[in-house]
């Protein structure tokens, strides 16, 4: 494969652009579910999102317990099992899934529309999510994976530089608490800290349903509603702390058995609903999210032939994500490939992008905007965005505007008020052995 | 599935999402148009009108299982090099200009063949047949942009290889499971072949194999079938075929007893992975066998209800994880796998008898109708899910047209897969998953950080028949 596409990348930064067709309807059940929900009638397929305040930001302390609590969801539920959940599902081809991030956990079902078909998958979802039993035995067994899972994590130098990275830019903030935990907190965890969790955290005042497929609207409004009364009403939990950004470089290095040395670089970035988020989506674009048009990857891969990999990204979470940069390269050349990506950031801060590449850019992300909304399970991703984030209903059909009206004064002046590289974090894994 | 080769990716989305036959339960029909150039190019039209989108496939048949030692991984370096330009469109200009008109590209090579893709709006269709036509003959092949890109090659397999454990041993068990047939060496290629590649070895290759006669063309998304069809006649009607060179036989001898690999390799976890010498549907004597073997991967491995998951994972509590895979769909014969990772505080030893014991109990009794109709229920939901992507729809019909199936394939999957029996599933589980035509492969991890890791000395073989 030429070039590893970034799907978190690209959802978090380049949502899309008008798809007219697509009309998305909100409403909020009576126990504040907030619903967004859009008709796709031409497949029969029903597609919905739960998602919670509930990511691992939310650990506080007890690293890995919105991961556990999420794995353990359908281990039991009622009066099922977990085998009995996983027939109820799968007899009738739907597919069941949860994903912790780091400000948010969506539980989620994919399912034919047929009724016959439907009911039992809907059933079991709302049990699953509603009244998890968290049986002890599967509790036991969630811990030894989760325990399997961080060695795994150790063995990657990639997972081994993320978690070093998230820790040097956050510190003690909640944002730099390991969605997988750490071995000691996880086996600290205890099955009452789990419920507690759940019971705090999934609850219907901090929950956005997202729904696509072949349904009406009446149709749509009864399964939310039918969601909403198996609910607790609850409270949304206090907002996250603000996020504090960096006074100092860091630089932080790990030596690691791997023929490659992995390199991350960044600092804070931004939140969702930032006013600069266009003018740094533009920008970013051009400096390291485009791929072959890019800055970063024209210096580091195409001309220096230093990385496979090399990208940048803002990850705007309900608070201030980070702003990354990327690559991997052979041990040896990780200084000159860090070198070569900092001064390219460094030069497109001071200088912003040329005419020709903020253009290039423009048509890139206009010109693109059928795409993203091609498929149910896009569409579906970008009502989760647009509901959780609480970003205007508008916001698809508006993006193309917003997008063709930044200039690059507005983008210079963006990254120089936000990024400092001379105050950044640089982590460097691989290249050595210990001792 | 955890194996993470493109091959087995694809393979795996093959598996579960073909098109529907006419007629299905659900509203959506078949809906192919085919057509041949003269110049022998195949092309094939997939209209879906949900979005004004149209993605844009060209598929050689050319992939790592043409290769030899030597020259592993050449297929795959000129994947790479289709980018660099020709005298048309020099350097980075097909980049600029498919990003300029708000595409996205890439592309992928395989065992069996070389794909490029295109996604765009659909009313730049044009743009993006011009570009693959053009460089279907015309690339320039620069030898500063090779050295550059060969590098960047290497820096791929590091990345996805050298530095990880799991894909070194499943590198290991195809080179122990094929003593030479096309399956043997990896995608990507030995390091020592990437270190000896010439530009010279590429070009040669692209002049052999890329050629309309070697080629197809799939157009999926809110086309006009033949409209497009005149404009592949515009595009690439004009290019001459070329005659390819006659592939040779490929098939493995016999394996006449179990093979064993060991890698040592720094790493966390041990990881075991089994393969079982297996037909394949272009090569079967009865075209039953093949989606039999489908449906005995389902019953162990589809989803959370099946046999892997039920047992090993949460009854025995001996797996934290384990899968089973098998494409029936590849050019040549292949392996049925069965790959793990032992749960905390067991033995790679230990779960590897587990396994067996699934064999054997395939082997000896019939899968419950409850488990076939599970199996079956999910096959028949993914092929519906499948039309939810233009990406699925058309690379199922690129890969089964190249590799020599024909598309009409797709359409008897589900029928054949509903059709197989619990005899058929326990007549192919005791034909082929039999200990002297497995392979087995052990990653014995070595200490990462001056501790010492846990390892594991796989026991002999002491598996039940």
């Amino acid at each position: 494969m030429r070039l590893m596409v970034f799907a978190m990348a690209l959802l978090a930064l380049a949502p899309c652009p008008a798809n007219a067709g697509l009309k998305i309807e909100h409403w909020q059940t009576d126990n504040g579910i907030r619903v967004y929900f859009a008709r796709a009638p031409e497949l029969p397929i029903v597609d919905m999102q739960l998602v919670f305040d509930a990511g691992s930001a939310r650990d506080g302390k007890h690293p890995g317990i919105a991961s556990m609590t999420s794995t353990l969801l359908n281990e039991g539920a009622g009066a099922l099992d977990a085998d009995e959940i996983a027939i109820h599902f799968e007899n009738v081809g739907a597919a069941f899934g949860t994903d912790v991030e780091l400000d948010q956990t969506s539980t989620s079902l994919r399912s034919l529309i047929d009724p016959k078909l439907f009911e039992p998958a809907f059933e079991t979802f709302i049990k699953v999510v509603t009244a998890p039993s968290f049986p002890e035995r599967a509790f036991e067994r969630g811990k030894n994976q989760m325990l399997v899972g961080l060695r795994e994590e150790a063995q990657d130098p990639d997972a081994v530089a993320s978690k070093a990275f998230y820790r040097a830019v956050y510190g003690d903030h909640p944002l730099a608490s390991p969605t997988s935990g750490t071995e000691q907190s996880v086996r600290d965890l205890t099955r009452e800290e789990v419920q507690t969790f759940y019971k705090r955290y999934f609850v219907a005042e901090n929950a956005v349903l997202a729904l696509v497929g072949d349904l009406t609207r009446a149709q749509a409004e009864k399964l939310a509603a039918r969601i909403d009364h198996s609910m607790p009403k609850g409270d949304p939990p206090a907002p996250l702390a603000k996020v504090k950004p960096l006074t100092k470089p860091k630089t932080v290095n790990i030596p690691f058995p791997s023929e490659q040395a992995h390199v991350y670089i960044g600092q804070t970035g931004i939140a969702r609903g930032d006013p600069n988020y266009f003018p740094l989506y533009v920008g970013n674009h051009v400096l390291g999210g485009s791929g072959f048009i890019s800055r970063l990857v024209k210096q580091v891969r195409v001309k220096r032939g230093l990385s496979y990999e090399v990208y940048s990204y803002f990850f705007p979470n309900l608070v201030a994500g980070p702003f990354i940069i990327g690559l991997q390269t052979r041990a040896d050349q990780a200084k000159q490939a860090t070198e070569v990506a900092l001064d390219t950031t460094q030069q497109f801060i001071k200088e912003g992008p040329t005419e020709q590449e903020l253009k290039l850019a423009t048509s890139n992300i206009t010109g693109g905007f059928p795409l993203r909304t091609a498929s149910n399970a896009d569409i579906l991703q970008y009502l989760a965005l647009i509901g959780y984030y609480r970003l205007p209903l508008d916001y698809l059909n508006t993006f193309n505007k917003h997008v063709e009206a930044v200039n690059r004064a507005q983008i210079r002046a963006a990254f120089q008020k936000l990024l400092h590289p001379n105050r950044m974090v640089k982590v460097v894994v691989g290249g050595k052995q210990k001792g | 599935m955890r194996l993470k080769t493109l091959a087995m990716a694809l393979a795996t989305t093959l598996l579960w999402n073909a098109a529907a036959p006419a007629g299905a339960k659900t509203s959506i029909q078949l809906n192919v148009h085919e057509y041949k150039l003269q110049n022998g190019m195949k092309v094939m039209v997939k209209p879906d009108r949900r979005a004004p989108v149209a993605v844009v496939q060209v598929w050689y048949k050319v992939g790592s299982a043409d290769e030899h030692s030597g020259l592993t991984g050449i297929s795959h370096m000129l994947e790479h090099m289709m980018f660099k330009g020709t005298k048309r469109y020099p350097d980075g200009a097909f980049s600029r200009i498919i990003a300029a008109n708000g595409g996205e590209e890439n592309a992928f090579t395989s065992t069996d063949y070389t794909a490029y893709y295109e996604s765009l709006e659909k009313s730049r269709l044009k743009i993006a047949l011009n570009l693959e036509a053009d460089r279907m003959r015309n690339l320039a092949l620069p030898k500063n942009e090779f050295v550059k890109e060969l590098a960047v090659v290497k820096e791929e397999r590091r990345l996805r290889t050298d530095d990880d454990p799991d894909s070194l041993t499943y590198e290991q068990l195809n080179a122990t499971a094929f003593n030479h047939g096309p399956y043997h060496h990896p995608i990507i290629g030995w390091m020592s072949d990437l270190d000896n590649l010439t530009v010279n070895d590429v070009r040669h290759w692209y002049e052999t194999w890329y050629a309309p006669n070697n080629a197809t063309l799939v157009v999926a998304g809110d086309v006009e079938p033949e409209a497009v069809h005149k404009l592949a006649e515009h595009y690439f009607g004009g290019l001459k075929p070329r005659p390819l060179p006659a592939r040779k036989p490929r098939s493995e001898a016999p394996q006449r007893g179990e093979r064993r690999a060991v890698v040592k390799a720094p790493a966390e976890l041990p990881y075991l992975i089994i393969g079982y010498q297996t037909p394949v549907l272009l090569a079967s004597r009865y075209e039953w066998e093949p989606y039999a073997l489908a449906v005995l991967a389902g019953v162990l491995d589809a989803g959370q209800s099946s046999r892997l998951s039920h047992r090993l994972v949460r009854s025995q509590e001996l797996a934290a994880s384990a899968s089973a895979s098998y494409d029936l769909y590849a050019r040549y014969e292949n392996l049925f796998l069965l790959d793990a990772t032992p749960a905390a505080g067991h033995k790679v030893t230990q779960l590897e008898q587990a396994l067996y014991k699934e064999i054997k109990a395939l082997r000896t009794e019939l899968v419950r109708p409850s488990e076939l109709e599970r199996v079956k229920a999910q096959v028949v939901a993914s092929e519906v899910y499948g039309q939810d992507s233009l990406m699925t729809q058309a690379s199922n019909l690129g890969a089964l047209e190249t590799v020599g199936l024909g598309w009409k394939t797709l359409a008897r999957y589900v029928e054949r897969i509903k059709a197989v029996t619990p005899e058929q599933v326990r007549e192919v589980a005791r034909k082929y998953l039999i200990n002297d035509h497995k392979t087995v492969a052990v990653l014995e991890p070595v200490a990462i950080n001056g501790k010492q890791a846990a390892s594991v000395l796989p026991q002999p073989s002491g598996e039940l028949r």
